[in-house]
């Protein structure tokens, strides 16, 4: 088992590493690339003083590695500085747009995991019969396609043809379970497509891989039907790759989420990213920005140790 | 009629790239009488294993059993549905695969995999399974027969994996034991185990089998009859005795001349009277990542002259080759070419010091590079060292390419289009186009059929003949390596325990590893396994001493059966040098050994 | 023409229509602008929004403006884009895996950290964080959605040079003394230059996606200018009664990601695809 621990702690090891440079990373491009934020906030008819007195507020005359400490300080400590546009702490901005979008992502994930492991398993059992070649074709299309345009067609079948949903997407505070399904029906179908599919084909390639190893050919030469063949024998020898499926799948959420709250109008973590970005709000985009990255690397973490536990190798003493 | 497995007009076709079907088993028929052996041989592409799947009505992806009939017992195989042959298979008729190692499921422990044919078949409850598991654990002298199926495979060697195998095929008490190849992957020192583990297992229960190999010195002691393959067809077939003392086809004599390695023309005495040696390697120790992989090698190779490095896997011969190819930097000790220091790495060595010294890998099909033709990639070696382009280079290709009797007309092809002995050629002559002093052939023959190997190995003597180029001789095949070799080295896991010329190696005293060594090569008659009797009982060894893992500790002292307790596991074992020039690392000085060993062959003999 | 034949005739039927969606999609790309019915920025329908009809087969936008001439000028836009880009990150990404496998392990463990922290960075958020920074110009835009995609195109070339490198062809090469760069040029490279295609259609389709992504939601291609992703923005308000022009140029980069998609996953076996994005 110690081998296990150590190389666990070695992979969060990394990933804490990676989560620095990539923190070094946004904050170079935000706010030491792109020239003075002071300059720029006060227009050109400021004088010099004004632009002075400002940066000094700002703290841009120090060196950029103090301010990247001192930026970095805050986001740990939680007080990530003031939104720009509208005055508010970031923390409380994103302390209120952060759960809604747990909720949207929660659900998308409860609904497309297990539909996307079951679409997996069936079409790795029928490898190469009808449902898997229509699986796969179905799959295959749907991993191309932009969520914007499962959404607009959503919207025009549901919202407009039919009219049984509505097209924007606002959660009341306390939801009864019909609200729910209302508000959240367009969004999370949207989102999941596009990730089902993707996990899906994953999961598939994942166990059949499993399936060609020699191994799989003792079993059925020892009597194995193709159900057992596959749980039995395959499936614990996939775990590891299909966990990184669903954290790559569900990493892709992220950056579907973008698009969805957006055309869905729904108040969520990314939409305000987007807001940011439009109003050239840099402390709360590098805000917005660390929080996606740490999701990121959270989930890819998770499907590592996943893939370390579940390895046969490291099985036994 | 007691046949129990009767085969007729059995047909089996693959679909090639342009989607016709194409047969790679043709009107194949036999009969096995209950009790019995058989043995299909053949070499790669024969359809041994093929039939062998087919007797389970299976066959690999992309195959068809397109026609015959297959009957074992009263069933008739090829009638029956998906569901029913699931029910034959592991139960009526099972299996044993060729590499253990791949064929268990990594992440189940060893009993539930056993087991898990009888358990399926719903033949007896899992307590009574799992002790019928460690019973025939027993009989396969496997290690700890109580508590190896806890583990998981990652966990026991190759061999046990092996006979671990043979106990999930026989825990049904199946009508029918196919045993496809399952000692080829093995060691030869842990082959002959195993194959003892499965003839006793065989003989006491009187199981019927059919037993896949392509080696006839291991089927003639397997099997009552033998079936000989070529091409999908059956070439000839009859009782052990008959084929092995007799064979009526062409192609069965071919395959038993090959079997029987030839001795190659030895060193001329001019030659091996020379001064200087053409390399020498000293006090060489070396590795991977701070883990010596060859530790105190010392060795010489004389101008003109092959010297053999055997071993099994793990014993560091592969790497001696890539140290003094350069490829890997010695940790310790040196290497010397006519009397000059060699740097450790490639890039301090100079381009003709590089040029002297050519390697040649094992497996062909990775020794080329599949997008160049084989006219670039000889052309590569003369522009790089000779500056040889054009008219001059092409001539020079042509030269080659007859020089390892290939026509000339298969520089424009590419490696793909070759075959395996035609491409284990073009790797020699592109060594050659080097015109190098010494070619390190690292077990170019082992990838190859025995038939094929034969010729390479004729070749490379043929060569040294006509260019008096040197060869160090890497192979894990100790018979090869006596045909070919003027001086034997015989490497144990990184350490050098015997060493002297090849007509000294013929008789003993020998160090006990290279004594095991010789004594597992199955011999070509029947009889033999039975001969050579039981394993030797390993003395006990007392905790005494200096701790196990000293590495000045003699490296064979888990597995000598002359082991003396206080001594091999306490102190590090001297060389002595024999009388005829040989040298062996061991505590037992040499008439000793001399004496145990010719009152082990007594005893086996007696 | 012969490997032609061979190549379609190897193909599976999802293959082939690929191949054909493709093909349709590309000649489109480059000669669609000259079979444009009508200027692209002309108003020139009567009614906004207006349905499929034979002179505007794709109905007109939200101007009035003929959305077949606008389509077909944003797929010019679109592929051409995401092809530079692609072909930056796939080449550039190829070379390093390429410098790095044949040189030390110090350089190839700097290059691998570096590229492990870009593609740590979500594709949208990465894009979103430059825009911001540096505005949504059209060079700014194919220099993200080129790095954006570097990383990925480094880890399959390295993972494919990697496994080469230690082919024993490779080996012999070594021993015979040969440079980085020929070990580099003639023994892995032609080796590995398949699956390298393979990957770059994937990010071909990636970036494609990206991009329409971004001109979705206002912060890729800027108007004038406007790739199929910016006419599904301009049109959203179309939505609300089914405007064509609403749907059509989503259509359209839906119809040329999934032809990619298909024609790749029939290729030859080249591993690691459908990896998800990068």
């Amino acid at each position: 088992m110690n081998n296990v621990i150590v190389l666990v702690a070695k992979r969060i090891g990394a990933a804490a590493l990676t989560l620095l440079l990539v923190s070094a990373v946004v904050f170079a491009i935000t706010s030491l690339l792109p020239g003075d934020a002071a300059e720029e906030a006060l227009g050109q008819g400021a004088t010099p003083e004004t632009v002075a007195a400002l940066r000094t507020e700002l703290g841009l005359d120090q060196p950029g590695h103090l301010r990247y400490l001192h930026w970095l300080g805050g986001l740990v400590t939680g007080n990530p500085g003031q939104s720009l546009a509208n005055h508010l702490p970031v923390s409380e901005l994103v302390a209120s747009r952060l759960p809604k979008s747990m909720v949207l992502a929660g659900t998308t994930a409860a609904v497309s995991v297990p539909l996307a492991l079951l679409l997996g398993v069936l079409s790795a059992m029928f490898r190469g019969g009808k449902v898997d070649r229509v699986l796969n074709l179905f799959t295959l299309s749907m991993v191309a396609v932009p969520e914007f345009l499962v959404a607009t067609l959503a919207v025009l079948i549901f919202a407009v043809k039919l009219h049984w949903l509505s097209a924007l997407s606002s959660p009341p505070d306390n939801p009864t379970f019909a609200q729910f399904l209302r508000v959240y029906a367009m969004p999370v179908m949207t989102l999941s497509f596009v990730i089902v599919a993707q996990m899906a084909r994953m999961t598939r390639a994942a166990l059949i891989d499993q399936l060609e190893q020699t191994y799989v050919e003792m079993a059925v030469l020892k009597g194995a039907g193709p159900t057992r063949v596959v749980l039995r024998h395959a499936l614990p020898n996939a775990i590891g790759p299909i966990a990184n499926a669903i954290a790559l799948s569900l990493s892709y959420l992220l950056g579907g989420a973008i698009i969805v709250e957006t055309i869905f109008n729904y108040p969520g973590i990314a939409s305000l990213m987007v807001d940011a970005v439009t109003s050239r709000d840099m402390p709360l985009l590098q805000t917005c920005a660390m929080i996606f990255c740490a999701v990121y690397l959270s989930l890819v973490l998770i499907a590592d140790v996943c893939a370390i536990v579940s390895n046969p190798r490291l099985k036994g003493h | 009629m007691a046949d129990l497995v009767h085969v007729s007009g059995l047909r089996v076709v693959v679909r090639n790239d342009g989607g016709e079907e194409v047969a790679i088993v043709a009107d194949v028929g036999f009969s096995i009488p209950q009790g019995e052996v058989l043995a299909l041989i053949g070499e790669s592409g024969s359809g041994k294993t093929t039939i062998a799947l087919a007797l389970m009505g299976y066959t690999r992806s992309g195959c068809r059993i397109s026609g015959g009939t297959i009957r074992v017992g009263d069933v008739d195989i090829l009638s029956l549905d998906a569901t029913q042959l699931c029910g034959i298979r592991g139960d009526k008729i099972t299996y044993i695969a060729q590499s253990a190692a791949a064929a268990f499921n990594p992440a189940i422990t060893i009993m539930n995999q056993v087991i898990e044919p009888a358990l399926l078949h719903g033949l007896m409850t899992r307590a009574a399974a799992e002790e019928k598991a460690v019973a025939l654990f027993r009989s396969l002298s496997l290690p700890d027969p109580d508590n190896i199926g806890r583990r998981y495979p990652h966990q026991v060697s190759g061999g046990q994996l092996q006979r671990l195998m043979a106990a999930m095929a026989l825990i049904t008490d199946p009508a029918l034991v196919i045993f496809d190849e399952p000692t080829t992957a093995l060691d030869v020192t842990t082959q002959i185990d195993v194959l003892r583990a499965f003839k006793k297992v065989i003989k006491e229960r009187g199981a019927t089998a059919v037993y896949v190999s392509h080696d006839l010195a291991v089927v003639a002691q397997m099997a009552d009859r033998i079936v000989v393959l070529n091409h999908g067809e059956i070439r000839e077939c009859g009782v052990t005795g008959q084929i092995l003392d007799a064979p009526a086809d062409a192609y069965t004599q071919t395959l038993m001349a090959a079997a029987v390695p030839r001795l190659r023309q030895s060193l001329p005495a001019a030659l091996a009277e020379a001064p200087a040696p053409l390399l020498a390697v000293e006090g060489l120790m070396a590795g991977y990542g701070g883990t010596p992989v060859l530790d105190d090698i010392n060795l010489a190779i004389k101008r003109g002259s092959t010297l053999g490095v055997i071993g099994e896997s793990g014993s560091g011969k592969s790497t001696l080759a890539r140290v003094i190819a350069g490829l890997i930097a010695p940790a310790r000790g040196r290497v010397l070419f006519n009397g000059e220091p060699l740097a450790g790495s490639l890039t301090e060595r100079t381009r003709e010091q590089l040029r002297r010294i050519q390697i040649v890998f094992q497996n062909a099909d990775t020794a080329l590079n599949p997008s160049l033709s084989i006219a670039r990639i000889l052309a590569r070696p003369l522009a790089f060292y000779r500056g040889l382009r054009g008219d001059a280079c092409t001539r020079r290709i042509t030269e080659l390419l007859d020089l390892v009797r290939l026509p000339a007309d298969i520089a424009t092809r590419l490696p793909g289009e070759l075959s395996g002995g035609q491409k284990q050629r073009i790797n020699l002559a592109r060594a050659l186009a080097a015109e190098p002093d010494l070619i390190l052939c690292d077990e170019v023959t082992s990838a190859l059929d025995t038939v094929v190997g034969a010729a390479i190995l004729d070749l490379l003597a043929e060569l040294r003949q006509e260019l008096k180029v040197s060869y160090m001789f890497i192979s894990h095949d100790i018979s090869t390596v006596r045909a070919v070799c003027d001086e034997i080295v015989v490497l144990y896991s990184g350490r050098k325990v015997e060493s002297g010329s090849r007509q000294a190696l013929m008789a003993p005293p020998f160090h006990p590893y290279t004594d095991l060594l010789i004594s597992s090569v199955p011999e070509l008659r029947c009889g033999w396994l039975e001969q050579v009797g039981a394993a030797r009982p390993l003395p006990v060894m007392g905790a005494a001493g200096a701790a196990v893992d000293t590495p000045a500790l003699c490296s064979f002292v888990a597995r000598c059966p002359a082991r003396i307790d206080g001594v091999c596991n306490a102190i590090a074992a001297p060389r002595h040098t024999l009388a005829d020039g040989r040298e062996i690392l061991c505590h037992h000085p040499a008439n000793e050994l001399l004496e145990r060993e010719a009152r082990v062959r007594q005893e086996a003999t007696g | 023409m012969r490997w032609l034949d061979n190549f379609v005739g190897r193909l599976a039927l999802s293959g082939r229509i690929g191949l054909a969606l493709v093909a349709f999609w590309l000649l489109l790309a480059i000669f669609g602008p000259l079979l444009a019915p009508y200027e692209v920025g002309a108003v020139v329908a009567e009614d906004v929004f207006a349905p499929l009809s034979l002179a505007f087969p794709l109905g007109s936008d939200y101007l009035g403006r003929d959305m077949l001439s606008r389509v077909l000028s944003g797929t010019r836009f679109t592929a051409g884009l995401a092809f530079a880009a692609a072909l930056s990150a796939s080449s550039l990404g190829t070379s390093l895996a390429l410098f790095a496998t044949v040189s030390g392990r110090w350089i190839d463990e700097v290059v691998s950290r570096a590229m492990d922290t870009l593609i740590s960075i979500p594709s949208k958020i990465f894009a979103l964080v430059m825009v911001a920074a540096f505005g949504a110009s059209v060079p700014l835009l194919l220099f993200t959605t080129a790095l954006i995609y570097l990383p990925g195109a480094y880890r399959i070339a390295r993972a494919l040079a990697v496994n080469l490198n230690t082919m024993e062809y490779v080996q012999v090469a070594r021993v015979r003394g040969e440079g980085r760069i020929y070990i580099a040029c003639v023994e892995i490279l032609p080796n590995m230059i398949h699956p390298i295609l393979a990957d770059f259609g994937l990010r071909f389709m990636f970036v494609v996606l990206l991009l329409s992504g971004m001109s979705f939601l206002g912060l890729g291609v800027q108007p004038p200018d406007a790739d199929l992703g910016s006419l599904v923005r301009e049109n959203i308000s179309g939505l609300g009664e089914g405007a064509p022009a609403v749907v059509m140029p989503a259509l359209a980069i839906a119809m040329l990601t999934i032809g990619v998609n298909l024609l790749i996953d029939s290729l030859p076996r080249a591993g690691g695809r459908n990896a998800g994005e990068p």
